[in-house]
């Protein structure tokens, strides 16, 4: 117990007041704002715009998988396209952009006790940037020729030939143009997010005070500044590829019987390079969603994460393996087998601190004072789909089921498990966390709750019979599979099945959406603490928080983020900034 | 992908040495108030622009890295074949070298405060930087004018977008540097001058170690130096 009381006499802030920005316009103050809530909250709607762009382009896919012939209008290109803008918006317009840009902006400051990030200015060009990556993704789809077919892999050489949808149109260009852009972007972010956990800290907060959500985007955005690199030279080699005809990827090509001017390029190369960001992508994704869903846990547990210390190190050590796993992605690509052999045993070791994260979860929720509310709702169903999705990860990492399993379906219904499905759950549980804090408004709690169960549910009964499909050895990538003896009558009902529940999950995003909008004006009003939760965010003077944050001083930290039920304690949490030790003895229960 | 792995290795055991000075055997459930060795741990004394610069030099590491990778595992095709430097690239890599010790002579003086010399050292800086890259455009034409087009050999390839890519970096450094010399002649205030030429400076000598590097790789030196490697290790 070191217990260093009284520390009621500290005086306030030694640190140097940051020069805060003060906006004079409503511009400045709503539209170029270098606010990081107010550019928070941009990432968030442009993202989740351009998600509900990226939930037609499903729908429509999933109109042509599960009624194959009856719609005229979704040709087989144009199921390509649908295909690959999907994909690439998913895992980085929006869910990179949401966790990193949304949450990391308006959750950073605020948690580690900062009035703002340590460079407004490159943060608001931050998401400019992105805003201008975004408009060019979307431009392609009014190109000549349309948004690129080459899957969002953009493997080479088809992804730059005449047979793939935009491939010698604008489309290819125009996307690998918005992604150069959006790493641009997410470096400027990135430098910002992890400065300010680095130097923006208030009193008191050391590393190992830090929420374990401010663990989570902080180790995400280090390793998504390492690895968007790779993506950046990939598309940069890519684009000259086509456009000057240099020959990075391409290889001597015959193409409808013409010879190509390209010749000595190598495609495998691409392979390592995009996934070299890929993988680690993967948990860019999942980190912050592991940070964010333990805070979820504690706070509506009303109990102390369980073995703190083991989080923070499972997190930083899966932030170092995840860029050394890439290549099982590439177990098909011919490679040499003890290659595949090393790369399935880091892909196999990985899963040590994944699992020791999902036992602390779980012994979290061990007699805690559980309070089924929608985020915890939403943090329990994400602990079931990461299981289940990470289960299925065991099966894709080991080569010899691998290579029977790549390309079909089964893939597809793996990595929605993980990392679509599980990070969205966390996203909505967070959403309905930190709303009353953004708003100063609850959610509708009925609506919520139909929320909850039909995505929970409906995710399931879309992405649990893919497993099945792809068992069948059904493949992902196909527009029609109506002639294929493999497809039988039931697959087809399956598919049908699917595509029905699709529908069914997308309308109730509807509803959320409906939610989110209705209750800014009407919903209940939250007051500053509505879940009683111990982090700095919950403490500041004004709901929503003012423009620096904290009112005249910053607030110091005198625990850690988890003290919930404290015995003898008059509340059953204590927050970051109250003073005191309330007589604990070392009987506190370790973790 | 073996410079990579190295570069996040060195990467690794940087962000390793400083975790393990922050207290991460702590527990931090038993602990409550403000310890005094907390202090230390709150943040750097360094200013946090150069903690800034420091990580963002990180990722231009790492974009670099990654561009040497792909040509090590380009080179490693059998039908590689290298493109002849141009000598003047020796000329090119010694003004680099003195715009870094320019702009380093620049720090020294404005620590003490001496502006004059301030002054004469961004400027150096600024006019050998840009010599820098008309030599490298220079290059670049006696190799076009030489038939090694852009297109015609991934070795070319390779030359031309390392060695531009190094240029669009010295480019957006220049940005910096003209608005630090802006301050330097429109009187900004000392303290806040000087952190803009350290920072001018670390920008400046990380991107001669990196032509240094890059030069080497384009050379074929590394090459030659990580085979005897090799071959010592067998």
């Amino acid at each position: 117990m070191v217990d260093i009381t009284p520390a009621d006499a500290v005086p306030p802030a030694e640190v140097a007041e940051v020069e805060l920005y003060h906006p004079h316009s409503w511009w400045t103050k709503y539209v170029f704002s270098q606010d990081a809530k107010v550019i928070a909250i941009q990432y968030s709607a442009t993202a989740t715009a351009i998600g509900l762009v990226a939930l037609v382009l499903s729908w429509l896919m999933r109109l042509q998988l599960g009624f194959p012939g009856t719609f005229d209008f979704i040709t087989p290109e144009a199921y390509y396209q649908f295909i690959t803008v999907h994909g690439m918006i998913m895992v980085i317009y929006l869910l990179t952009a949401l966790f990193l840009g949304g949450f990391g902006n308006y959750l950073i400051p605020l948690m580690v006790g900062a009035r703002d990030m340590v460079f407004p200015y490159v943060n608001m060009l931050s998401y400019w940037v992105y805003l201008l990556a975004v408009l060019v993704l979307v431009s392609s789809f009014f190109a000549p020729g349309g948004p690129t077919g080459a899957g969002w892999t953009l493997y080479p050489p088809q992804a730059i030939m005449t047979g793939t949808p935009g491939g010698q149109d604008w489309g290819i260009i125009l996307m690998l143009s918005s992604l150069i852009l959006f790493i641009i972007g997410f470096t400027m972010g990135g430098l910002n997010y992890v400065v300010t956990v680095l130097q923006g800290r208030t009193r008191g907060m050391t590393l190992m005070r830090l929420p374990l959500t401010v663990w989570g985007i902080f180790t995400a955005t280090v390793m998504a500044l390492l690895a968007f690199p790779a993506l950046f030279v990939a598309c940069v080699m890519m684009l000259l590829d086509r456009v000057l005809g240099t020959s990075f990827f391409m290889p001597a090509i015959v193409e409808m019987g013409q010879q190509l001017q390209h010749n000595g390029g190598s495609p495998i190369l691409f392979q390592h390079l995009f996934w070299f960001f890929g993988h680690p992508e993967v948990y860019i994704v999942a980190l912050p969603a592991f940070g964010i869903v333990s805070d979820l846990i504690s706070t509506h547990a009303r109990k102390n994460i369980f073995g703190y210390r083991m989080m923070v190190w499972a997190i930083i050590a899966i932030g170092a393996l995840s860029f050394v796993v890439w290549a099982h992605h590439m177990y098909v690509s011919g490679m040499h087998p003890y290659f595949g052999f090393f790369f399935a045993t880091t892909t196999l070791i990985i899963a040590i601190p994944t699992a020791i994260k999902v036992y602390n979860w779980v012994l979290t929720l061990w007699r805690g004072d559980i309070h089924l509310t929608i985020p915890m709702l939403f943090a329990l169903a994400f602990i079931v789909t990461f299981v289940n999705g990470g289960l299925t990860g065991l099966f894709l990492g080991n080569v010899v089921v691998d290579v029977p399993l790549s390309d079909t379906m089964f893939v597809v219904a793996h990595f929605h498990m993980v990392m679509g499905v599980a990070p969205i759950l966390v996203i909505f549980g967070a959403i309905y966390h930190w709303y009353p804090k953004v708003t100063g408004r609850m959610l509708d709690e009925t609506l919520g709750r139909f929320h909850f169960w039909v995505t929970f549910l409906g995710a399931y009964l879309i992405f649990f019979p893919m497993h099945y499909l792809g068992l069948m050895g059904i493949p992902r990538r196909y527009a029609e599979l109506t002639d294929m003896t493999i497809m039988t009558e039931s697959a087809h009902h399956l598919n049908s099945f699917i595509s029905i529940m699709a529908f069914i999950v997308g309308f109730a995003q509807m509803v959320f959406l409906f939610n989110l909008i209705w209750s800014i004006r009407h919903g209940r009003q939250a007051g500053g603490n509505p879940w009683r939760a111990t982090t700095l965010e919950w403490q500041t003077p004004e709901t929503p928080p003012a423009h620096g944050n904290f009112g005249k001083e910053l607030p110091i930290v005198y625990r850690w983020a988890y003290d919930y039920s404290v015995p003898g304690a008059k509340q059953d949490f204590i927050p970051q900034n109250v003073p005191g030790s309330f007589g604990l003895g070392p009987s506190r229960e370790p973790a | 992908m073996s410079v990579i792995l190295v570069f996040l290795l060195v990467i690794a055991g940087f962000s390793g040495w400083w975790l393990s000075h922050q207290r991460l055997l702590a527990k931090p459930w038993l602990e409550q108030g403000l310890a005094g060795d907390f202090i230390g741990l709150d943040r750097s004394a360094l200013p946090t622009a150069k903690i800034g610069l420091g990580v963002f030099l990180a990722v231009v590491g790492c974009l670099f890295s990654l561009f040497t990778s792909a040509y090590f595992m380009r080179m490693g095709l059998s039908d590689w074949r290298p493109l002849p430097l141009p000598r003047l690239l020796w000329l090119n890599t010694g003004v680099l070298v003195l715009s870094s010790v320019a702009l380093q002579c620049a720090v020294v003086a404005a620590r003490r405060g001496q502006m004059d010399m301030v002054r004469l050292g961004l400027a150096t800086a600024g006019l050998t930087a840009l010599a820098f890259l008309a030599g490298q455009l220079m290059a670049w034409r006696q190799l076009t004018e030489g038939g090694y087009l852009l297109a015609s050999n991934p070795a070319n390839s390779f030359f031309y977008l390392i060695t531009g890519m190094h240029g669009l970096h010295i480019l957006g450094g220049l940005v910096g540097l003209g608005r630090t010399s802006a301050g330097a002649w429109n009187g900004a205030r000392p303290e806040r001058l000087r952190l803009g030429v350290e920072l001018c400076a670390m920008y400046w000598h990380f991107l001669l170690f990196v032509w240094l590097g890059v030069f080497a790789v384009l050379a074929g030196w590394a090459a030659t130096f990580i085979d005897i490697c090799q071959r010592l290790l067998t």
